[in-house]
């Protein structure tokens, strides 16, 4: 009784509000809300998804949908930030670790091409979640969701044991020594131009060059990195890079899209187009096959049709770039898989010109590319020698390479796949040697506006992996080619001598000459229309394949 | 001793407060998120009628084009009209459509306005005026009485179909509070109607109830015979002289 009545004194009418149903990612406690609308206005301004809305009034005013609806927005994700009482919070984080407990890293993301800065909070050998770090030029204070909620593929499917594939096609963990021996004694075996080497999407700088040096120093000159096509133009960065930059993309008042979807490519860039089409009323003309914008767009057409009719000025579109102060051209990466792509560069270049894009206090030519290693690997030269060299490889080095078709492996050759996920390209394995993730390793990556930023090791590496770099160093060694470096520092002044802008962290080198004075391309273009690049924005690598909550999201979400 | 009297005092105030914070939460006719039923989905197809499209191109052209969305509430108005005085959601996607905005800006007007019903009401929807001067004037007694002779409770509708009673915050008749409104969904946008029935008795809203089911209308105003509209109970009892223009408008004069 010293203590007081044990009877609670609250006897008023106590506001409670129902939970909603936001999706996979978003958990509701709206009993907390406060009705600040942050939330609402997010999603209505910035994400562009019209979902979320303030219903009813006084004391039983709530945050809903109204409908049975789930949030449908790549960047859902920021409310849990955005929310100051924790109505929103991360449905996979919810109650799994404590705040005091973990460790933060800032590090950046490697899912797409911005190269968004994040902060990993880890406990001990675990990635416990992925927050935004501010950074005005790239991501501003949001990140997508794939790049906030792909961690859990990170514990899953992972590669921790060199194995060498047996007679019996059963894989057998092996020692690194074991291993590295039976690559180097295949890779003396075979003729030098029969080498191939191919970067993944998430591979880093430093292992990119080490690859290089290790295939050159065989003698080989057949490197590429994935999703850069055949025969790449790696000899000016403008033709590769998004030269406007992507906070100056704010500034452009038309846009047109060549065979890109940003909103699935590239989730943070698209909400700058976005930013301008609100604050200047940018036009927005797209070419390709239809989708979704969360912004009012005009679907010109789907293929290099319409693009000639731009270019010839037989389109209304074509005065609206015209006239426009600051136009922006966009091609995607996804041009970079066709055959004509000179051809169809060439086109939208003659608009370029015609449409003054490129001067000197604007250029509003781009390319916007998909992978987090494409950029890199340009700047260094990744580009094979001939168009078919994996058709006729007998050892193929794969580094992270899932998407290869792996049909056109021939079926005698050796492949060895370095990477850190059991994903596609291990099935065609002959050795696997483990390598470490993004999230745990020291890594150089350049974005799609040739941005060079770095990943830090936040969580330690799993099983028996090594950096990737460190795994070629080593290979070579075992061959008898041995690689003059023997530290992180080493190879970036081997890489400064190939690409010095990938040693100036987070400062963005632009394009210095415009390409606009490219030869002639020989080749036609074909009338065939432009393809998706992506498929499945929850999807695109072995991470986010990997990982459960994206496949929850490509479940609930994309359902038509 | 005395504390316990005056703990058990104040439970009791709070007793008597409890009702009525209750009550004022459900001001609105329905929960704030929707519900599928058979009759309200949104499959449902739901168009304006013939005579309505003119009245919304009408209400349309009173807006800038630019600003149509200002039409929202005279359109979800008309909606309700022809709804039969309440507005599923199709009709609010409908309304959406017209207007170019996102459904759920249209759901957050119509859920904001509790004039608005999402479920049925009755043909004659009776709304009593449940704010201070009323209440003080005895609207509970109204309210009471009229839930008593249909059979209801609040925002439930008699099994006719005719008559659903709701409370409405003050509808700005307090001079003649006690009051209620009738809204007239019987003949649809047409025959709809809005009246009040101001100095209303227990025993009077009983007998508006009663001719509205005949089918009569009853005179709307002050149901009080000693009055004419907001004027003093048998007539003005000042300024009864020929009212004088003020001194010193005229100007020769000064
Ligand atoms: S941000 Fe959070 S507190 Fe604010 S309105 Fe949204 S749910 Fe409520
Ligand atoms: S209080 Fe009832 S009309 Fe004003």
């Amino acid at each position: 009784m010293a203590f007081g009545s044990d009877r609670g004194r609250f006897t008023e009418m106590k506001r409670s509000v129902v939970d909603k149903n936001l999706g996979p990612l978003v958990k509701t406690v709206m009993t907390r809300c406060i009705q600040c609308t942050r939330c609402v206005r997010f999603a209505s301004e910035i994400a562009g998804t019209q979902d979320l809305g303030m219903l009813g009034r006084g004391s039983g005013e709530e945050i809903g949908t109204y409908v049975e609806k789930l949030m449908t927005s790549e960047l859902s994700g920021n409310v849990i930030d955005i929310c100051p009482v924790g109505a929103l919070t991360s449905k996979p984080f919810a109650f799994k670790a404590r705040n005091w407990e973990l460790k933060g890293t800032e590090s950046i993301d490697v899912t797409d091409a911005v190269g968004s800065n994040i902060r990993i909070d880890s406990r001990g050998p675990e990635v416990m979640r992925i927050l935004p770090r501010l950074n005005e030029d790239v991501n501003e204070e949001w990140i997508s969701d794939k790049t906030r909620f792909c961690y859990d593929g990170l514990k899953r499917q992972r590669l921790n044991d060199p194995m060498i594939r047996g007679p019996d096609g059963r894989f057998k963990a092996v020692s690194w020594r074991d291993a590295l021996a039976v690559v180097a004694e295949v890779m003396h075996q075979v003729k030098p131009e029969e080498i191939v080497g191919v970067a993944g999407k998430l591979s880093d700088a430093e292992s990119m060059m080490a690859l290089k040096d290790l295939l050159n120093k065989m003698g080989s000159n057949s490197v590429s990195c994935e999703g850069n096509g055949v025969q790449p133009q790696a000899d000016l960065r403008s033709g590769y890079l998004l030269n406007t930059g992507i906070a100056d993309l704010e500034k452009a008042d038309a846009f047109l899209l060549v065979g890109t979807q940003p909103r699935i490519e590239a989730a943070m860039v698209n909400a700058r187009i976005r930013k301008a089409v609100r604050s200047n009323f940018a036009k927005v003309g797209y070419i390709g096959p239809a989708t979704e914008f969360n912004y009012d767009s005009e679907h010109l057409g789907t293929g290099p049709q319409t693009l000639l009719e731009i270019a010839e000025g037989r389109h209304p579109f074509s005065s609206a770039i015209k006239n426009a102060k600051n136009p922006a051209i966009i091609i995607g990466a996804g041009i970079f898989e066709r055959e004509d792509k000179d051809a169809v560069f060439s086109v939208v270049e003659s608009i370029a010109k015609s449409a003054n894009v490129v001067r000197p206090d604007w250029n509003g030519l781009n390319v916007l590319l998909l992978h987090a290693a494409q950029a890199a690997a340009l700047d260094l030269g990744l580009v094979p020698e001939s168009d078919n060299s994996i058709e006729s490889a007998k050892f193929l080095y794969i580094m992270g390479a899932d998407d290869l078709n792996l049909d056109k492996i021939p079926s005698d050759a050796f492949v060895v796949y370095q990477g850190h996920h059991g994903d596609q390209s291990v099935y065609r394995a002959n050795v696997i040697l483990p390598s470490s993730a993004f999230t745990e390793k020291e890594g150089t990556y350049a974005n799609t506006e040739g941005r060079t930023q770095q990943t830090l090791p936040a969580v330690p590496t799993v099983g028996d992996a090594r950096d990737d770099w460190k795994i070629i160093r080593a290979l070579s060694e075992v061959a008898g080619v041995r690689l003059p470096y023997d530290s992180l520092l080493d190879i970036r002044e081997r890489m400064k001598m190939v690409a010095p802008n990938l040693l100036s962290m987070d400062e963005r080198e632009p394009a210095t000459f415009s390409s606009l004075i490219k030869p002639e391309p020989k080749k036609e273009m074909s009338m065939t229309p432009f393809k998706a690049a992506i498929e499945n924005f929850y999807m695109t690598d072995s991470i986010t394949r990997a990982s459960k909550i994206m496949a929850q999201c490509t479940a609930q979400l994309l359902k038509k | 001793m005395l504390a316990r009297r005056a703990a058990q005092r104040l439970a009791e105030i709070r007793q008597a407060f409890r009702h009525s914070a209750q009550a004022s939460r459900s001001l609105s006719t329905a929960l704030n998120y929707h519900i599928d039923t058979p009759d309200n989905n949104p499959n449902m197809p739901w168009k304006f009628s013939e005579q309505n499209q003119g009245k919304v191109k009408e209400i349309l052209s009173q807006y800038p084009s630019n600003y149509k969305q200002s039409a929202v509430i005279p359109l979800l108005d008309l909606a309700q009209q022809q709804h039969g005085g309440w507005i599923p959601v199709s009709a609010m996607n409908e309304v959406a459509r017209i207007v170019e905005v996102a459904p759920i800006r249209v759901y957050e007007v119509a859920t904001f306005y509790s004039m608005f019903n999402r479920i049925t009401v009755g043909k004659y929807h009776l709304l009593v005026c449940g704010t201070t001067p009323c209440m003080i004037r005895g609207s509970r007694d109204i309210e009471d009485a009229l839930l008593k002779h249909l059979g209801v409770k609040r925002n439930e509708v008699t099994k006719d179909g005719l008559f659903s009673v709701g409370e409405m915050e003050c509808m700005g008749c307090c001079v003649n509070a006690p009051m209620i409104a009738v809204a007239d969904y019987s003949n649809g946008s047409e025959g709809y109607s809005y009246n009040y029935y101001e100095d209303v008795t227990p025993k009077r809203v009983v007998e508006i109830v009663e001719m509205l089911r005949k089918g009569e209308k009853p005179p709307h105003g002050t149901q009080n015979p000693n009055r004419i509209k907001a004027g003093p109970e048998g007539g003005n009892t000042t300024l009864l002289s020929e009212p004088q223009p003020p001194p010193c408008r005229n100007l020769e004069a000064c």
